[in-house]
């Protein structure tokens, strides 16, 4: 296998800046997963366990600001649908234009407006903000993504924005 | 969910807190059910957080690994249990220098950088995280966390122009 990569096509130059896929979460946001989340990570933040804390401090429920992007993930399955459907589908756009099979991310940024709360519909959209020339690490050579991810709520207040820093990568040649 | 009830609410006010102080430190034995765990609470399904073979045979890690949302809750559980439930994350920025596999030890150390006062009056403090594995970091975390002024105030009933995150 050779370390050569492929030029970015035109069709993906042009995504820089523009927004695309706009859409909105599959399900309301709602509290199995809240507690799912802080059981995985064994936290014990009243916020989320007791309702009377939640109330008194958040003015009722609140998702922790971290779970953002589990609001916009797309059921593994669903009736009619033929094929998968992906988180941050830019990403892997990415590596099928590109021709870049394997991909890691290497930078987060998160900045977190309004609270979720249970029964919230998050609306979101991905922005490629930027793409690398070629560039080898240990894994293997390819090229370096940002793309961001800006969420509002039903109501149209903004929520959040994640930026993630992404590495397609063919692996080095054996 | 009143079996929790009890769970302590004081919460740090900004006046508690000074640049230079330190979180205390806290370790964690990562297992494949933490990984796996993580990857279900954040909906990924990628095979890499939960098939071997494939991180190691197409990804070329030495393992399954921790997601990166999941990652950030594991840092926000760290930060928010320094702060208390007031502490309010406005913004949280990683840089994954490597994987957290099973078997590891996670070990999350933390510093207060700066403590702040925005235009809107809301106070801040700067925290730098380090997250290592056997003395070698894996993450270096920068957050920012809005806290209470005094025991009055409450960053979370700041909205719109009064939230600067």
């Amino acid at each position: 296998m050779s370390d050569t990569i492929k030029e970015v096509p035109a069709e993906v130059q042009d995504w820089i800046g523009k927004e695309r896929y706009q859409e909105e979460g599959e399900f309301p946001v709602e509290r199995g997963y809240i507690w799912t989340a802080c059981s995985s990570v064994e936290m014990g933040n009243p916020l989320y366990w007791d309702d009377k804390a939640a109330e008194e401090i958040t003015d009722g429920v609140i998702a922790p600001p971290t779970m953002i992007s589990t609001w916009f993930r797309p059921h593994h399955w669903a009736p009619g649908r033929t094929k998968q459907a992906l988180p941050l589908q830019i990403h892997f756009d990415l590596k099928e234009e590109l021709d870049l099979p394997e991909a890691i991310m290497s930078d987060y940024t998160v900045t977190f407006g309004e609270p979720v709360r249970p029964g919230d519909r998050l609306r979101t959209a991905q922005v490629l903000r930027s793409l690398s020339d070629p560039k080898t690490t240990k894994l293997g050579t390819g090229r370096f993504w940002l793309i961001d991810v800006v969420y509002t709520n039903q109501k149209g207040e903004y929520v959040g924005t994640e930026s993630y820093t992404g590495f397609g990568y063919r692996r080095h040649a054996k | 969910m009143s079996a929790a009830a009890n769970l302590d609410t004081t919460s740090l006010t900004a006046a508690q807190v000074k640049a230079g102080d330190a979180l205390p430190d806290f370790g964690y034995d990562v297992t494949a059910t933490t990984v796996i765990l993580g990857a279900l609470a954040t909906r990924d399904c990628r095979p890499m957080h939960h098939d071997r073979d494939f991180a190691i045979h197409r990804n070329g890690t030495r393992d399954i690994f921790l997601n990166t949302p999941n990652q950030s809750t594991w840092f926000e559980r760290y930060v928010t249990d320094w702060s208390g439930p007031k502490g309010r994350l406005g913004k949280m920025k990683f840089r994954m220098k490597d994987s957290v596999y099973p078997n590891d030890h996670m070990l999350f150390r933390g510093n207060v950088t700066e403590v702040d006062t925005d235009d809107t009056g809301c106070t801040w403090a700067t925290l730098e995280i380090n997250l290592s594995v056997e003395d070698k970091t894996v993450t270096d975390c920068t957050v920012r966390i809005a806290l209470p002024k005094d025991d009055n105030d409450n960053p979370w009933t700041r909205k719109g122009d009064q939230w600067k995150p």
